[in-house]
């Protein structure tokens, strides 16, 4: 077994479930870098890989399909997440080689004329670049308390870019939505190993399809897509999960009724209030899909359980993000949240985007709980408390860090 | 002012859509998951490692004979996993000796 990073938690460590997903990465054993503690209170060890193509070092949750996360000290480096550190989320197998010159995006269903477009079609259309959040859905699943079955994210399912391509509603203008269309179907070339097994497709309302943030990119941080994160278009959906943000898109299908496909009718729903909350073990109640992300603010600089040395002012930064609205405000408190600091923010690529943050709290020598929340530009305040539901999805609560200085 | 640099760098180079073949290699998956206390692995190997890795049992939090048995029927139900009923006992019994 690799040597193991020690933050406090011996007991998990010492699990045989923890042994053998450790001893598991032996095959991958020469690009196996380190280990590190996802902060769970069960089975948190994860080791690091290199033997990914266009990746540098990510944390390997799951080598096939992919299920890479980006280490939280990525996001203390930089306002976008390098291309080679995004995570990577696929559900099915999808092609490893693509010629983007035989690419196509077809454009079917409840249209005036159905099209085939190759790339070059889509770049006569008006370009736009935009800086958004890519955040799964079930982001900080491992964190809950009770636990869930799915995938164990930390909190590094996610990551900001600046995106390049065209706008979906310019593209339903080339093809002409027919009156009485009521969403947009969107679909890629990952296709699942058993034919019974539902294509992953997922739609959204056409209202929401025809706005002008909404786009079909080929471009992330200036350069091509990774063939991880969608080669050679995927969709972008600001403010939305990245559920919803299709990659290696070939197709999209306006309908002219609500989409009963699984992914839609039954995967990826939460309960029907603002948080998605539930207290555990009662009844679901009225689910709906997952849409808009929720305000979140991350501190990167200072991992959970970290001993400090002593300082005037301890300095507290991290990332922040707002959902579908700007970020307003980021505030620091070491009291549990009686009492609140503002940070500074920095620079402001739009009101999608990563908006990093940074603050210093005074702490005495001992233990301390350091907590950051955000405050969206609508007036949604991130909640002390984490919201729970049956699928981990909509994390939403303060995410506090243990620090110990002296 | 650095990123302010950074971003204007970026702008300059934003450029048409790829054109260029790409094509990658995977790595290999993590292999087959070991018997443990005794319990066979030959089941859940056998069942459960063609859509998915074993990294992906591995890594979960300790779940419930029942919670597990609620992922084998969403395997099968939805995915159409063709699970051998007749080995579901034996998956299950590994899943949980632990």
């Amino acid at each position: 077994m690799a040597p193991v990073a020690t933050r406090g938690y011996t007991f998990p460590m010492l699990t045989r479930r923890t042994l053998i997903a450790s001893a598991l990465a032996a095959p991958a054993a020469a690009q196996v870098e380190r280990s590190v503690d996802l902060g769970f209170a069960d089975n948190p060890i994860r080791p690091t890989t290199r033997a990914f193509p266009q990746k540098a070092e990510m944390i390997l949750q799951r080598s096939s399909p992919p299920l890479l996360e980006t280490p939280i000290s990525v996001f203390d480096a930089a306002d976008f997440t390098p291309n080679d550190r995004f995570f990577v989320r696929w559900h099915y197998p999808f092609p490893t080689e693509i010629d983007p010159a035989k690419h196509r995006l077809r454009i079917t269903g409840h249209v005036a004329k159905p099209l085939s477009l190759s790339l070059a079609d889509l770049a006569r259309l008006p370009r736009v670049t935009l800086a958004a959040v890519n955040q799964c859905a079930g982001n900080g699943r491992g964190l809950f308390n009770p636990r869930m079955a799915g995938a164990q994210w930390g909190n590094g399912a996610m990551g900001n870019a600046l995106w390049e391509g065209v706008r979906l509603k310019d593209l339903l203008a080339l093809t002409g939505v027919k009156a009485g269309a009521v969403a947009v179907r969107c679909g890629g070339l990952d296709a699942p190993l058993v034919d019974a097994a539902p294509d992953f497709e997922k739609s959204l309302p056409i209202d929401h399809a025809l706005t002008d943030d909404v786009l079909i990119a080929w471009g992330m941080n200036g350069t091509a897509l990774p063939l991880l994160n969608g080669f050679p278009l995927r969709l972008v959906v600001p403010g939305w999960y990245s559920t919803y943000w299709v990659k290696m898109l070939d197709h999209i299908n306006v309908l002219d009724k609500a989409d009963e496909g699984y992914w839609m009718a039954r995967a990826y729903l939460q309960p029907a209030n603002a948080l998605a909350d539930i207290t555990p073990g009662a009844p679901a109640g009225p689910r709906v899909p997952v849409s808009i992300m929720r305000p979140r603010a991350i501190v990167t600089n200072i991992a959970d359980g970290a001993k400090l040395p002593p300082r005037g002012f301890t300095p507290v930064q991290g990332v922040a993000f707002g959902g579908d609205h700007g970020v307003k405000t980021v505030e620091l408190s070491a009291d549990g949240g009686r009492s609140w600091v503002p940070a500074q923010l920095g620079p402001d690529h739009g009101r999608y985007s990563f908006r990093r943050f940074r603050g210093a709290l005074v702490l005495a020598p001992g233990k301390h709980l350091i907590m950051a929340r955000a405050t969206n530009a609508a007036g949604v305040t991130q909640p002390l408390t984490q919201n729970w539901n049956p699928s981990g999805y909509n994390r939403a609560g303060v995410d506090p860090v243990r620090v110990e200085i002296g | 002012m650095r990123a302010l640099l950074a971003l204007a760098a970026l702008a300059l180079v934003a450029a048409a859509p790829p054109a260029r073949r790409l094509a990658v290699e995977l790595p290999d998956a993590e292999g087959l998951l070991p018997e443990r206390y005794g319990v066979s692995s030959d089941a859940v190997n056998n069942n459960c490692l063609a859509c998915h890795s074993a990294a992906m049992i591995t890594a979960q939090p300790r779940l419930t004979r029942m919670q597990w048995g609620e992922t084998i029927a969403k395997m099968r139900t939805v995915y159409g996993a063709p699970i051998d009923p007749a080995d579901e006992k034996a998956i299950l019994d590994w899943l949980v000796a632990d």
